[in-house]
């Protein structure tokens, strides 16, 4: 067994790395990816290792970036497409909506689209406009992509090189706030959890606080605050938005009977809207409060210098779990 | 329209250099097959064709036309929902549905049935579409042909990610002709305004890949004619983006299949992408759902009906004795039998069922999407005499 202490970036670096590694069909494409080892440096030093060919820096557009992926699965390819920034991947929008999203049902399975496209997502890093998003819903609500979020270094490794594995296209969120932030330990010979899957980060009785991405970091800042008011807070990282694995929400609510989702993205119906009615529908006898969520005001992302106070913080979570508990 | 006048500091005005969008061809078009029916030469695309491969071109472009007829009358009579008409382009299609080679692989729009019928993919297989009863029903991989893309223009970025995989396997440039390999990208004078055909062809120049984008002009896009899209001839882009263009005369079969076959091979050869403009007319109408009589002259209609792609084949095989009545006869009696197999075979594939809705949004039904399944299957089956 060797334990390794790493980054989330070092964790994505070492995953698509081992990815590469087992399937000489993995490409990494995207702006920058190459020498630079991208903007945040999640490839570097992959393209000294396996070329230019494998490691494609790409043409500054994004809709070619994500069309000619296309291609190069329609070829057998697996390829990882790197989006530099949330809010540059409009650009690819039609791509991934009406190509990407929809070729495996088009073609009734005839042909299959392993793509991966990377984004990294969310704020906090004090940056100019479009740099700063949480465009999920928007790939969550498109059927025939999956939209997954990883939160942390070690499920960064595992989730990465299971998006890879997985045959249909997945698009895989990374918290760009988390990524030099945080060390874990890595286990490289451990058995990881499914990639479609939620997972109870910390166990509580009183209330279930939701998150995903960015926002797992907060939520658990949450139910240690609250543990210190002798309030019991279980957390749940989503992991998975499309699917979504509801099982192991359901099984929490119906013991906590109150549910707090929070996320960076817009309110308005963004995750936690969806998350809520299916709570609703599935625990509705259970329910001691109406599921609330707490996420980023429904206005365009403002300037950075006021970012935190339009980001769900430890606060604003802690604020909702105790209207909960009071309802 | 103002012009730009000459000596301001930004040289000539580049219509004077380039010409006009459209001039009626230009000179510049490579023809090697009159309207006449005369057999001209060109100083770099000429070839020798044997009398089997101009019968050929003419049974393909017969036998195509016929499919877009019956399809056509299937949507008059209600059995189609919309069919996107060839009518006019036989030539553009066939010349350049022939220099394929099995190896090379096809990206094609909505209307490329002609390029279909080359690759032997089942003109019935067309039909289920616009029919609605499903989006592209033949396999790409046992034809090398990419099912329809309808969003305009966006296969083009297909064909050059398939051409860099094809770079990938090392099926280009290796000189063995049963090895080396091209795709072709189908589009249309209006989809060279979008983005994703003008970033196709940056990421095909960038990365050399072996694609011919091949431009069916046609005149309209929809209601809107070519001067819209464009104030030079559209081939001349492609010196822009840093690779050569031609234009070809896409009515005649000949220089199509001349001009595609030198572009392929060079692709194949690892030379590179070529813009092929192969200018040509819609004779019919954008699709059944459109009215050509709202936005343009039937003056237009008359003058291209006598450059008919197929007229002029079969006037030059008659001529020349490669042709004779009992040839035409047994090419229409083909014809008459294909369109009946098509009326038949139409009205005979079957409706999905409701429940196959579920089917391949994803390799594996995913548990969600089961439980819809499974709650709309109770649900049809709760009704008298249900169908599900």
């Amino acid at each position: 067994m060797s334990t390794e202490k790493i980054t989330l970036a070092k964790g994505l670096n070492m995953g698509l790395r081992r990815a590469m590694e087992d399937d000489p069909k993995v490409l990494l494409m995207g702006e920058d990816v190459g020498k630079l080892g991208g903007v945040f440096r999640i490839t570097d030093g992959l393209q000294k290792d396996f070329g230019e060919d494998r490691v494609i820096d790409s043409p500054l557009a994004e809709s070619g970036i994500v069309g000619t992926a296309v291609g190069l699965a329609l070829r057998g390819y697996r390829p990882v497409v790197e989006i530099q920034f949330d809010g540059f991947v409009y650009p690819a929008y039609d791509q991934i909506v009406c190509q990407v999203a929809k070729m495996t049902f088009r073609s009734q399975g005839k042909s299959k689209m392993p793509m991966v496209i990377r984004i990294p997502f969310g704020g906090g890093i004090g940056a100019v406009e479009h740099h700063s998003e949480s465009p999920e819903a928007q790939f969550a609500h498109t059927p025939g992509l999956k939209v997954v979020a990883c939160s942390n270094p070690v499920d960064g490794y595992w989730m990465i090189q299971q998006a890879i594995a997985c045959d249909d296209p997945v698009i895989f969120l990374e918290p760009k706030r988390q990524y030099h932030a945080d060390k874990a330990d890595l286990d490289d010979t451990a058995t990881p959890d499914p990639l479609f899957t939620s997972r109870v980060v910390r166990r509580g009785s009183d209330v279930t606080v939701l998150a995903y991405g960015p926002t797992v970091k907060t939520a658990l800042k949450v139910a240690e605050a609250a543990a210190g008011e002798g309030k019991s807070v279980e957390v749940i990282d989503l992991r998975t938005l499309s699917p979504l694995d509801m099982g192991p929400v359901y099984e929490s609510v119906r013991r906590t009977g109150r549910a707090v989702i929070t996320h960076e993205a817009h309110v308005n119906l963004g995750m936690g809207a969806e998350v809520s009615a299916r709570i609703t529908e599935q625990c509705f006898y259970s329910l001691e409060a109406p599921v609330l969520r707490v996420g980023a005001f429904d206005t365009p992302y403002p300037p950075s210098r006021i970012e935190e106070d339009y980001l769900p913080d430890l606060d604003r979570v802690l604020d909702a779990v105790d209207r909960s508990l009071e309802y | 329209m103002t012009q730009q006048p000459a000596g301001d500091g930004f040289g000539p005005d580049l219509v004077e250099v380039f010409g006009p969008s459209q001039q009626d061809g230009g000179p510049e078009l490579v023809q090697l097959l009159t309207p006449e029916g005369e057999r001209v030469h060109h100083p770099e695309f000429d070839l020798d064709f044997s009398a089997e491969q101009l019968r050929g071109f003419y049974r393909d472009m017969v036998l195509t036309r016929r499919i877009d007829v019956e399809a056509t009358a299937l949507q008059r009579h209600g059995e189609l929902g919309i069919w996107a008409q060839l009518l006019g382009q036989e030539a553009a299609q066939i010349g350049a549905g022939r220099a394929l080679r099995p190896q090379d692989y096809v990206f094609p729009t909505y209307r490329e049935h002609g390029v279909a019928w080359c690759k032997g993919v089942d003109p019935l297989d067309l039909l289920g579409l616009f029919r609605g009863v499903d989006q592209g029903r033949w396999d790409p991989a046992e034809n090398n042909f990419g099912l329809y893309t309808i969003v305009i223009g966006a296969q083009t970025l297909h064909a050059t990610g398939y051409a860099m995989g094809m770079q990938r396997d090392g099926v280009v440039g290796t000189g063995d002709p049963e090895r080396d390999a091209a795709v072709i990208a189908h589009f249309g004078d209006g989809a060279s305004s979008q983005g994703d055909v003008n970033e196709a062809f940056i990421f095909a120049a960038s990365y050399n890949a072996p694609v011919v984008f091949f431009c069916q002009n046609n005149q309209w896009a929809i209601s809107e004619p070519i001067e819209r899209q464009t104030r030079i001839p559209l081939y001349q882009r492609a010196l822009g983006f840093g690779f050569p263009g031609v234009r070809v005369d896409g009515n005649d079969v000949l220089a199509t299949y001349a001009v595609t076959q030198a572009a392929l091979q060079r692709a194949r050869d690892g030379q590179g992408p070529t813009f092929v403009e192969a200018y040509t007319y819609r004779m019919g109408a954008h699709t059944t759902t459109d009215d050509p009589t709202r936005y343009r002259l039937s003056d237009d209609l008359e003058r291209w009906k006598l450059k008919d792609p197929i007229a002029r084949v079969e006037v030059y095989l008659r001529r020349n004795g490669l042709a004779d009545d009992e040839f035409v006869a047994a090419v229409q009696a083909e014809a008459d039998d294909l369109g009946a197999r098509l009326r038949d075979g139409c009205k005979a594939l079957p409706d999905p069922s409701p429940l196959s809705i579920f089917d391949h949004v994803y390799t594996e039904l995913t548990e969600e999407l089961a439980e819809q399944r499974a709650g709309f299957e109770a649900y049809l089956e709760s009704f008298e005499g249900a169908r599900a």
